[in-house]
């Protein structure tokens, strides 16, 4: 079941203004520690393994996550608003794939 | 001679309850404590006091309550044709904020002749009136639109009756609360009535309060229903749990609910 991320920014701003991101992304983040009851067999580890956030492509934000991390992982963090433009936000996923969302705030 | 005796019983009965204060008081919730005077009413408290700060804050912003993620696809799922019948959940009931609202505080209830709780109401609505396959208990379809039913009543008071119809129901809930099972031969009782605010390990028990449920659950990393909780509980004291939805667990959950009468719902709650 794929369930959307969620992004939350103001969708205008003051110039100079500092305004708050936040993202939950909701993910299993298998650690690949964990053993298949059945089998026995170890889970292979699957999780988002770095998250980013880029705004009119240039980085703002950017963590590498590893597998002590909990299941459906939130960031929020805090930004000038300095011009108008569009956020991007990445999360790559282990064996690479990489999901995106995009978010446009207008600065006055 | 008299009085140093007197002066070592009054020391001694001192000293002792002064150790009868500690135990109690070993990490016992803050009664007063500004932020939860929401979540207690009368001598009831719900979980929310147990919780860290930390984890109200998750529950408290519903963006960053990942109970949420499931809200958001069942009230997708609520306007989705499912079934044979071609029909939604809002082709009966309109729009889920308004046909919803309040409507979970009152469950489980009798209908059609048994108890039932909101998950069965959902299957029952899903075969009967949409000619559909029933959910799973604990699918994650079951579990998002049980959440987003029960929220629409968040803030409500929790109403059950367990008078007339539910009388019998009541009282098989509450026998099962009261009766010792499993090999570490505990009722429901000897935590959640003798021991709310001590510890049990490292954990503050609470009052074992259902007015949060389906909740997150850090420990589950998902969303959970009650019955679930039920079958940790009695996994935990060694007993053989009943499967989710069974009529055993659905008295217990009528009893566990009437004991929370007046307590706001939280649904979709957060909880360690």
């Amino acid at each position: 079941m794929a369930k959307k991320p969620r992004v939350k920014v103001p969708k205008s701003a003051k110039k100079g203004e500092i305004i708050q991101v936040k993202t939950l992304f909701s993910h299993k983040m298998e650690t690949g520690l964990r053993k298949d009851k059945k089998t026995g067999k170890l889970i292979p580890r699957k999780i988002i393994n770095k998250f980013e956030c880029l705004f009119n492509g240039k980085p703002v934000f950017s963590a590498d996550i590893h597998p002590a991390v909990a299941a459906n992982p939130y960031f929020a963090f805090n930004c000038r608003a300095e011009e108008s433009g569009a956020f991007e936000f990445k999360w790559h996923e282990d064996g690479g794939k990489v999901i995106t969302a995009k978010r446009e705030m207008k600065v006055s | 001679m008299k009085m140093i005796k007197t002066i070592q019983v009054l020391g001694g009965a001192l000293g002792l309850s002064f150790a009868l204060v500690n135990i109690a008081g070993a990490g016992e919730p803050d009664l007063n404590d500004p932020r939860v005077q929401e979540y207690i009413v009368g001598d009831k408290w719900s979980g929310y006091l147990v919780n860290e700060n930390e984890t109200r804050d998750m529950q408290d912003d519903d963006f960053q309550n990942p109970a949420f993620l499931w809200v958001e696809q069942a009230q997708d799922q609520w306007s989705a044709i499912e079934g044979l019948s071609g029909k939604t959940c809002q082709s009966c009931h309109g729009h889920v904020d308004r046909s919803m609202k309040g409507v979970s505080t009152t469950y489980p209830k009798v209908k059609r002749g048994k108890l039932i709780t909101v998950e069965h109401q959902i299957n029952y609505c899903l075969t009967e009136r949409m000619k559909a396959e029933p959910w799973k208990w604990e699918s994650d379809k079951m579990l998002g639109m049980s959440a987003l039913v029960r929220n629409q009543s968040r803030d409500m008071p929790v109403n059950v009756k367990i008078d007339g119809e539910a009388k019998p129901y009541y009282e098989k809930g509450r026998e099962f609360y009261f009766k010792r099972r499993g090999a570490l031969d505990l009722a429901c009782t000897h935590c959640h009535v003798d021991n709310p605010g001590n510890k049990v390990r490292s954990e503050v028990l609470s009052l074992g309060m259902p007015n949060g449920f389906p909740t997150y659950r850090l420990k589950w990393q998902k969303l959970g229903s009650l019955h679930r909780r039920f079958r940790g509980c009695n996994k935990n004291i060694r007993a053989e749990p009943y499967k989710q939805g069974t009529p055993e667990y659905t008295a217990l959950e009528l009893y566990v609910m009437w004991r929370a009468n007046g307590l706001p719902v939280e649904s979709p709650s957060v909880r360690k």
